[in-house]
């Protein structure tokens, strides 16, 4: 088994489906001949040509609008979208457009398309490079979204995402792409869209992640051990559908949990996942379900990334709130 | 830039634009090279199209005023620049309409009954069937600009010799949405006519406050491909027009942009007032160029049209709305449950059990 880094792992996921299905295309800005600014890309135009993959003008809501019209002809685009904050100006085509075809048309049409972009803290990236807008997706009815923490899993939700007849707005970490290598097969497999993952087992408290967070989480709870606490981290891998079946199980077993975004505060994810906690665990749980997430500002410049972003230390502090109550 | 615009006849020529026209307001051809090749049975068809419409949709402004039809956007005026373009077209051409550009994807095989469901806000005006080549009307001003875009990527990556119509407003050609999609289709050569239906006024605003730009066909210089402007309500101008650009894209010479003067002399919607913006003068100046008169003048002289026919047609489409529109009723209403089902292909847990919530 290829030992990989996520990078290459989406790449793999990416050659893998361009092989097995001539209807997918990956266009955008810059994914072409140099494979995209991270070269996530890199190495498929050369392999299967500028037909199948190739550079857009630089227009953020024509890259979108043009999957959504391809999408209509039976093609299954990969639309990049080069950083997390341009997808603002691709909103409309993205999360309107795309995400309303099957509504609009009784299901006439659909729009299977992978909107892929680049985000997460942490790098000390340009302003608008960085953002977590996770959030506005999961507002928008019709758009699947998938997070991914690790190659294994961004090659099998990746494929998945890609034969979706959905569209699928999937984000990859920043801090992921090269941060470490793992197994990860050769050819195909999928990891099923809304299917979290039970990273590490516990029985005093369950904590909730997804993308990065995952890794912040899983040192809190190796933290947390050494005082004696053992910790349960759910990777929730797709934000939409969530697999609140698993967080349920965790919680009915550990009766507290907290929920780590690094998105702000208010109204995100982790406002969502509490929420059906209530519904459907309340009665298991000992104390109030926490949030770990960056404050309500706009994300910062560089120089307090760090501190603006949630750590290890916070997640055990909420940790022991919880336990504590 | 008059040296690479002045290929043709009626290219826009600069500072002074002149509009394609064939047919005067008396029905006299007055460029007579420039007459499409139509048998007299077509030219018939266009007519009995444009009257057939009319009468809908003064048909249809009553049943909106009645409550039968939800949202209308008003269409007389225009059935010159719809009917004829859509007329140009080949029956596997995909046409990506706005909101009133409801008439194009008619004739161009959507069931009537389904427009009347559309704008009575079912569901199933939108399943258009499968061997008709359209969206539905799109919204959001300029989002078709690139759907079309992406359509005609979409032919062009096929290899099918088929084309991508798409149609806004003078509003529209303000927006970032259209010149994203001429330039996409600028830099790849796409086989898809944008055309723009400027009938003076988005919503009240007026053309002369919407750019300053000499033309609106001039924005096709600036993407790199050819811009028409056309005497909108001249439907042989405009079957022309649109016929070439067709033909263009087809032998993978790439996009046209179509500028359609045009007037519409109803509302924008069924809500505004006109006299709150427009004058009687200026109205009464278009009415004279009115596109069903000026071709039924034309016919006539021909010895192909008559007012028998005109008034056969009326009741025709007079007969033909009113079964559409009972049949649009009798359609069973949509559910909160079927509604759920058509986000996903596979409705996922947390939206079965809502539906639940409404059965």
């Amino acid at each position: 088994m290829a030992q990989m880094n996520m990078l290459e792992a989406l790449r793999d996921a990416m050659r893998t489906e361009l092989k097995n299905d001539p209807n997918v295309f990956i266009f955008g800005e810059d994914v072409g001949h140099t494979g995209g600014v991270f070269r996530v890309t890199e190495g498929l135009q050369k392999e299967f040509g500028e037909d199948r993959v190739f550079d857009t003008p630089l227009a953020e809501s024509a890259i979108a609008g043009m999957a959504v019209g391809m999408g209509v002809q039976g093609f299954r685009p990969i639309a990049e979208i080069q950083f997390v904050g341009f997808i603002y100006e691709a909103l409309d085509q993205m999360f309107v457009q795309a995400a309303r075809m099957r509504y609009r048309s009784g299901g006439r049409y659909n729009a299977p398309i992978v909107f892929r972009t680049p985000f997460g803290g942490g790098v000390k990236a340009a302003e608008l490079h960085t953002d977590s807008l996770e959030g506005l997706a999961l507002q928008t009815p019709g758009i699947k979204v998938i997070v991914p923490s690790n190659p294994y899993d961004a090659k099998g939700l990746m494929i998945s995402a890609i034969r979706d007849n959905d569209p699928v707005f999937f984000m990859e970490h920043l801090n992921l792409y090269r941060a470490f290598r793992a197994e990860v097969p050769e050819g195909e497999y999928t990891v099923p869209i809304g299917k979290a993952n039970v990273v590490r087992e516990g029985t005093d408290v369950t904590i909730i992640a997804y993308g990065m967070m995952v890794h912040t989480a899983v040192k809190a709870a190796d933290e947390l051990e050494k005082n004696g606490i053992k910790a349960e981290v759910i990777d929730l891998r797709t934000l939409l559908p969530l697999d609140i079946d698993t967080i349920v199980a965790s919680i009915q077993k550990t009766n507290r949990a907290i929920v780590v975004q690094e998105a702000q505060k208010t109204s995100g994810a982790a406002a969502e996942i509490i929420a059906q906690i209530n519904e459907k665990a309340i009665l298991h749980l000992e104390a109030p379900v926490l949030r770990v997430a960056g404050p309500d500002t706009v994300y910062p410049f560089a120089q307090i990334e760090d501190a603006w972003l949630p750590t290890p230390a916070r997640i055990v502090a909420a940790a022991k709130n919880v336990l504590e109550f | 830039m008059s040296k690479l615009l002045n290929k043709v006849p009626y290219e826009v020529e600069s500072p002074d634009v002149e509009a394609l026209t064939i047919l005067s307001p008396e029905g006299e051809v007055v460029n007579p090279d420039l007459m499409p090749n139509l048998s007299d049975e077509q030219l018939k068809e266009l007519m009995y199209r444009m009257v057939f419409t009319r009468t809908w949709d003064e048909r249809a402004v009553n049943l909106g005023r009645q409550g039968r039809l939800g949202f209308y956007a008003p269409v007389s005026g225009q059935e010159a620049s719809m009917i004829g373009s859509e007329y140009a077209l080949n029956k596997d051409d995909f046409i990506c309409p706005g909101y009133r550009d409801m008439p194009q994807i008619v004739w161009h095989g959507l069931p009537l009954y389904q427009a009347f469901l559309y704008s009575r806000g079912h569901q199933h005006g939108g399943q258009i069937p499968e061997d008709v080549h359209v969206l539905m009307p799109q919204i959001i001003i300029g989002a078709q600009i690139l759907h079309a875009t992406g359509v005609a990527m979409a032919f062009k990556k096929k290899g099918e010799k088929r084309v991508a119509i798409t149609y806004t407003g003078d509003g529209g050609s303000s927006e970032g949405d259209f010149y994203e999609g001429l330039n996409f289709a600028g830099a790849y050569k796409l086989p898809v006519i944008y055309t723009v239906q400027n009938n003076r006024y988005a919503i009240t605003t007026p053309y002369e406050k919407q750019t300053a730009a000499q033309s609106i066909a001039h924005k096709a210089l600036a993407a790199g491909i050819k811009g028409v402007q056309v005497d909108g309500m001249d439907v042989l101008a405009v079957y022309k027009a649109v016929s070439e650009a067709a033909e263009r894209g087809r032998n993978g010479e790439g996009a046209t942009l179509i500028e359609l003067l045009t007037y519409r002399f109803r509302p924008h919607s069924l809500a505004d007032d006109t006299t709150k913006y427009r004058t009687k003068d200026e109205e009464g100046e278009w009415s004279l160029k009115d596109p069903i008169i000026r071709f039924g003048k034309y016919l006539a002289k021909k010895g192909l049209w008559s007012e028998e026919d005109t008034e056969r047609v009326k009741e025709e489409a007079k007969a033909a709305v009113n079964e559409n529109i009972k049949k649009a009723e009798a359609t069973e209403k949509m559910t909160v449950a079927g509604l759920i089902d058509t986000m996903f292909e596979q409705t996922p847990q947390h939206l079965e059990e809502q539906k639940s919530d409404f059965q």
